[in-house]
C-alpha cells in the first residue's frame, strides 16, 4: 500500500478507536450512561466549525471606500443535532466528563508526539518526553507553589508555574549542552540526566518542607487529569495541535536525522537549525501536557514504541498515529484510574506505569529493543 | 606546513576505455598555464584549513578534481581523509579557505542547495531503526523535495533506475538492519546515486568488504564515472586505489603531500615521507597497476655485513628478501636481466651483478662473481635451478669462506648440469652449512660469527614457518 494511503487508513482507524474510547469512558462511572445517550448528548453539543465561513460581514472602510470582510464572533456555530436527552445525562457527560475526557486526550496526543520526536531526535527507543528535564521542571515548579507560594514571583498559579518551570529546565539543559552553535546530541542527554537529578533533589527537599500540602504535592507529582474543567481543555488545545501539526511537517526531516547527524547534512538538512526547533517543540508540547495533568509517565515511552512495532520508523506514518494511540491510551487509563477503585480515585500517572512498564519490560525481552 | 605539491595539476576527464587512460596516465601532465581554460574543474579546494576540537586536522589543502574523474583521497589513518571529504559536502565549515563544487561555494549556499551538489556515501551508518532499503534510498531524494513537496511518481521513477543500477532493487523491501555490509553499501550507493548529484564522495567505501565486493563496489563506481559523475573516494588500500583511480591525492598530517597520477603519487620517496614506512613499488604483474609493497622497516644497513646470494629463477626472492628485511647488506649475481630474481633484487636494492638476458655466466663475470664472494661475511646458495648457463655462479661460490646452502629440494631434482653439476655441488655441500628456508637467517646469523655480537642482525619476529610476514602479498 502506498505510505499516504497506509498514512491515511491508520490514522483513520485509530481516530475511530479515539472516538471509541471516548464515548465508552463518558458513559462509565457513578452514574452510568448509555453509549447510544452519550453519543447523542455529544452531537446535540457539536458545534459545526464550518458555519464561521458564513459569518464574514462586510465591514466598510471608510476611506478607501471597500468593505474589508470580518469574521463575526457572533455567529458561526450550528449546532445541526437536537436528539432528545435527559438534562442529568447531559450536563454530567458535559460539564463533568467530558472536560476530564479531552484533557486526557490532548495530554495523551500531546506526550506520545514529543515521545516520538525525542526517541526520533535522540535516535534511541527508550527516550522520552521529559529526557531533557521538561518533566522535572515542571515538578519543582508546580511542587513550589504548593508549598511556597509566596516565593513564586507573579502569583502564578500551579499549572502557569509548571509550564514556566519545563519550558525554563528544558531551555536551561540546550544552553548547558550548547556550545559554538552545535548541540551535541549525548551531551544534551547526559546534561537532561543531571539537570533531572538535580530537580529531583530540589523537588525531595520542597515535599519534606510541604507539611500539610504534602498530600497535594504527592498527589500532583503522580500525574492526574481530575479537577479539570473547560479552562484548562482550551488551553492546551490552543497550544498542542497547532505545534503538532508542525512537527508533522518535518516528518522527513526527522527520518532523515536517524541516519545521523554528518548523514542528514549531507542530504540537506541544516541539522542544528533543524534539531533546535524540534526541541523546542516537543519541549512546549510536552511542558503543556505536564502543566495540566503532572507526570505521567510511560505514555510518551511505550506508545511511540508501539506504534513503530506496528506502523515502522517512517515518522510520517509513525507521528500521528502514535498521537492518536496515546491518546486512546491515556484516556482509557485514565477511565480505569477513575472507576477502578470504586469511590477512591487512582492518580492515572499510576495506571499508566502500571501498564506501561511492564508492556515495556516484556518488549524489552521479546523483541530486537536488546540491539540497542 | 610541507607541501610538495600544491595541487597544480589536474585530472583530465578520463578516456571510455581503460587502454586509453592507461595511454593517458604516460603522458606527463602539462601545468596549468598550458591547459585550456575553458573547464570548470567539479571540485576546487581552495588553501582550506580546518581544525577540530582545537587540532589543526588540515592546514592549507590545495587541490582540483576535474569533471568526469575518479580520484582517490589517500593518506595514513588520522591525514585528515574524513575531514577533508565532510569540507567538501559541506558539513564542516573551513576556518580558512573555500570548497567550490561545479561553480558554487559549497558553504556558502544552503544545505540543501549543497546536498544537490555533492552526496556522500558515509564510512559506517548502522541505523538502528528499522526503514526498509528502498526507504533508505528515498531518503536520497531529501535535497530535492521542498517542506510541503509531495512525492511524486517522478521521485518514484529516479528511487527505482538508482536502485536498478546499483543492484539493491532486489532487496528493496528488506530492513535496513538486516542486510549484509556489503549489501548496505550499495544502499548507501544507492541513496547517493539517487541523490543525483554531479559529484560523489565516498569515505572508505571498501573498507568493511571482502576482496569480491570491494571489486564490485568499485567497479559501479567505476561505472558511475564512466556516466559522467565525478567521484573522490578515500580509500586506504593503496593498490586499489592505484587500480580503479585516475588520480590519487595523498594527504599527509593534514597537508596535501602529493597528486596526480597513481604512478606519480605512488613513488617510494613520496610514501617514506606521508607513510613512514619503507614500501616497495611495482607493477602488479596481472593488471600492469601500479602495485605498493610494505616492508617492515629497514634496520641500519651495513651493520651485519654483506650475504652475497647466488640465486635465478625466482629461486632467490624470499631469500633476498628475508635477508634484506633482516638487515644485511646483500649482493647477488650473477643473474640474467629479466630474471624475476633480478627485478626483486632491484626493488629490494640489492647490489646485482647480471649478464644478457639467456646467456650464460661467462668468464668475466664469473670473475666479477667470485670478488663479491670473497669480500662477503657469508655466502648463501639458494634453493635454485643448476645447468650449464649458471654453474659458474656454483664454482665461484668455492671462494666463499663461509657457506649456507638452501635446500628445498633435493639438488638433484634441479641439477640440469649432468654430473659437473652434482660434483660441483656436493663439493660445496661438505663444508657449507645447510637448512631449509625457515632456517637461513640462523645460520647466517650464526656463520656470521659470535664474536661480531654487535653485528647481530635484527631479526623480525616470525612465523611458526620462519618466513616472518610479508604484508600485502
Amino acid at each position: 500500500m502506498h505510505r499516504g494511503s497506509r498514512t491515511a487508513a491508520w490514522s483513520a482507524g485509530l481516530l475511530a478507536v479515539l472516538v471509541a474510547v471516548v464515548v465508552v469512558s463518558a458513559g462509565v462511572g457513578p452514574v452510568s450512561i448509555a453509549p447510544g445517550a452519550v453519543g447523542r448528548v455529544l452531537l446535540n453539543a457539536l458545534a459545526l466549525p464550518a458555519s464561521v465561513g458564513l459569518a464574514w460581514t462586510g465591514v466598510p472602510v471608510p476611506v478607501v471606500g471597500v468593505a474589508l470582510p470580518v469574521p463575526n464572533p457572533e455567529v458561526g456555530f450550528v449546532h445541526p443535532f437536537a436528539f432528545p436527552v435527559e438534562s442529568t445525562h447531559e450536563t454530567i457527560v458535559l460539564q463533568i466528563r467530558l472536560p476530564r475526557i479531552l484533557l486526557g486526550v490532548l495530554v495523551g496526543f500531546a506526550l506520545a508526539a514529543a515521545g516520538v520526536v525525542m526517541q526520533g531526535f535522540f535516535r534511541n527507543p527508550m527516550a522520552d518526553p521529559s529526557i531533557i528535564g521538561v518533566s522535572s521542571g515542571a515538578a519543582v515548579g508546580a511542587v513550589a507553589v504548593i508549598v511556597v507560594p509566596f516565593a513564586v514571583p507573579f502569583g502564578l498559579g500551579i499549572r502557569a508555574a509548571a509550564f514556566v518551570g519545563a519550558v525554563v529546565t528544558a531551555f536551561g539543559v540546550y544552553l548547558i549542552a550548547s556550545r559554538n552553535g552545535k548541540t551535541p546530541v549525548a551531551t544534551l542527554l547526559l546534561a537532561g540526566v543531571a539537570v533531572q537529578t538535580f530537580l529531583g533533589a530540589v523537588t525531595s527537599f520542597l515535599l519534606l518542607q510541604s507539611g500539610e500540602s504534602m498530600r497535594e504535592v504527592v498527589y500532583w507529582l503522580m500525574g492526574h487529569l481530575d479537577g479539570s474543567g473547560w479552562n484548562e481543555v482550551v488551553g492546551v488545545a490552543l497550544v498542542v495541535p497547532p505545534l503538532v501539526l508542525v512537527l508533522l511537517v518535518f516528518g522527513r526531516d526527522l527520518n532523515v536525522l536517524l541516519l545521523g547527524e554528518d548523514d542528514a547534512a549531507s542530504l540537506g538538512i541544516e541539522v542544528e537549525r533543524t534539531k533546535r526547533l524540534l526541541l523546542a517543540l516537543a519541549s512546549v508540547v510536552t511542558a503543556a501536557a505536564v502543566s495540566v495533568s503532572g507526570v505521567i509517565g510511560f505514555v510518551g515511552l511505550v506508545v511511540p514504541h508501539v506504534m513503530r512495532l506496528l506502523v515502522g520508523p517512517d515518522h510520517r506514518i509513525l507521528l500521528p498515529t502514535s498521537a492518536l494511540a496515546g491518546a486512546a491510551f491515556l484516556v482509557t487509563a485514565d477511565t480505569v484510574a477513575r472507576t477502578a477503585m470504586g469511590g477512591t480515585e487512582l492518580p492515572v500517572g499510576v495506571v499508566t506505569a502500571a501498564v506501561g512498564a511492564p508492556f515495556f519490560l516484556y518488549l524489552l525481552r521479546s523483541r530486537e529493543v536488546h540491539e540497542l | 606546513m610541507s607541501r610538495f605539491f600544491s595541487g597544480g595539476w589536474r585530472f583530465w576527464e578520463n578516456g571510455s576505455s581503460d587502454s586509453e587512460r592507461a595511454g593517458d596516465y604516460e603522458r606527463e601532465r602539462p601545468c596549468e598555464e598550458d591547459r585550456p581554460v575553458d573547464r570548470d574543474p567539479a571540485v576546487r579546494v581552495e588553501d582550506v584549513s580546518v581544525a577540530l576540537g582545537g587540532a589543526d586536522v588540515l592546514t592549507g589543502v590545495d587541490a582540483t578534481v576535474d569533471a568526469g574523474s575518479f580520484v582517490g583521497l589517500v593518506g595514513p589513518n588520522g591525514a585528515g581523509k574524513t575531514t577533508l571529504l565532510r569540507t567538501v559536502n559541506g558539513t564542516l565549515r573551513p576556518d580558512a579557505g573555500r570548497v567550490v563544487v561545479v561553480g558554487e561555494d559549497v558553504h556558502a549556499v544552503p544545505s540543501k542547495a549543497a546536498s544537490r551538489l555533492v552526496a556522500t556515501v558515509p564510512q559506517d551508518t548502522s541505523v538502528s531503526f528499522e526503514f526498509s532499503v528502498r526507504e533508505t534510498v528515498e531518503m536520497g531524494r531529501t535535497p530535492h523535495l521542498g517542506r510541503f513537496d509531495r512525492w511524486s511518481a517522478a521521485e518514484d521513477d529516479v528511487v527505482d533506475r538508482a536502485m536498478a543500477r546499483t543492484g539493491v532493487a532486489d532487496f528493496a523491501d528488506r530492513p535496513i538492519t538486516a542486510v549484509s555490509g556489503g549489501e548496505r553499501q550499495r544502499v548507501l550507493l544507492a541513496r547517493a546515486v539517487a541523490q543525483d548529484a554531479p559529484v560523489l564522495l565516498l569515505d572508505e567505501p571498501t573498507a568493511s568488504l571482502d576482496i569480491n565486493h570491494q571489486v564490485r563496489t568499485l567497479e559501479l563506481v567505476r561505472e558511475l564515472v564512466g556516466e559522467g559523475r565525478t567521484v573522490v573516494a578515500a580509500i586506504h588500500d593503496l593498490n586499489l586505489a592505484a587500480h580503479y583511480c585516475d588520480g590519487l591525492l595523498l594527504l599527509a598530517d593534514g597537508a596535501c603531500v602529493a597528486s596526480g597520477t597513481p604512478e606519480r603519487v605512488l613513488r617510494e620517496s613520496t610514501l617514506e615521507r606521508a607513510f613512514g614506512a619503507n614500501a616497495v613499488v611495482t607493477r602488479h604483474p596481472v593488471t600492469g597497476s601500479v602495485y605498493v609493497t610494505a616492508l617492515p622497516d629497514r634496520p641500519e644497513r651495513g651493520a651485519a655485513g654483506r650475504v652475497h646470494v647466488v640465486g635465478g629463477g625466482g629461486g632467490a626472492a624470499r631469500v633476498l628478501y628475508l635477508l634484506t628485511a633482516a638487515g644485511y647488506t646483500v649482493s647477488v649475481g650473477a643473474l640474467n636481466e629479466g630474471d624475476s630474481d633480478t627485478e626483486t633484487a632491484r626493488q629490494l636494492g640489492c647490489d646485482t651483478l647480471t649478464v644478457d638476458p639467456f646467456a650464460p655466466v661467462d668468464a668475466a663475470a664469473r670473475e666479477r662473481v667470485v670478488e663479491r664472494i670473497e669480500s662477503a661475511a657469508v655466502t648463501v646458495v639458494a634453493d635454485v635451478e643448476v645447468g650449464e648457463g649458471n654453474l659458474a655462479n656454483l664454482e665461484a661460490a668455492r671462494a666463499a669462506d663461509r657457506l649456507v646452502l638452501v635446500e628445498e629440494r633435493p639438488f638433484a631434482e634441479r641439477n640440469y648440469a649432468g654430473e659437473r653439476g652434482e660434483a660441483v655441488y656436493r663439493g660445496l655441500r661438505e663444508r657449507a652449512t645447510v637448512v631449509e628456508r625457515a632456517d637461513l637467517l640462523g645460520a647466517v646469523a650464526a656463520a656470521v660469527g659470535p664474536s661480531d655480537s654487535d653485528g647481530q642482525p635484527t631479526t623480525r619476529p616470525l612465523g611458526p614457518d620462519g618466513n616472518g610476514s610479508l604484508p600485502d602479498s
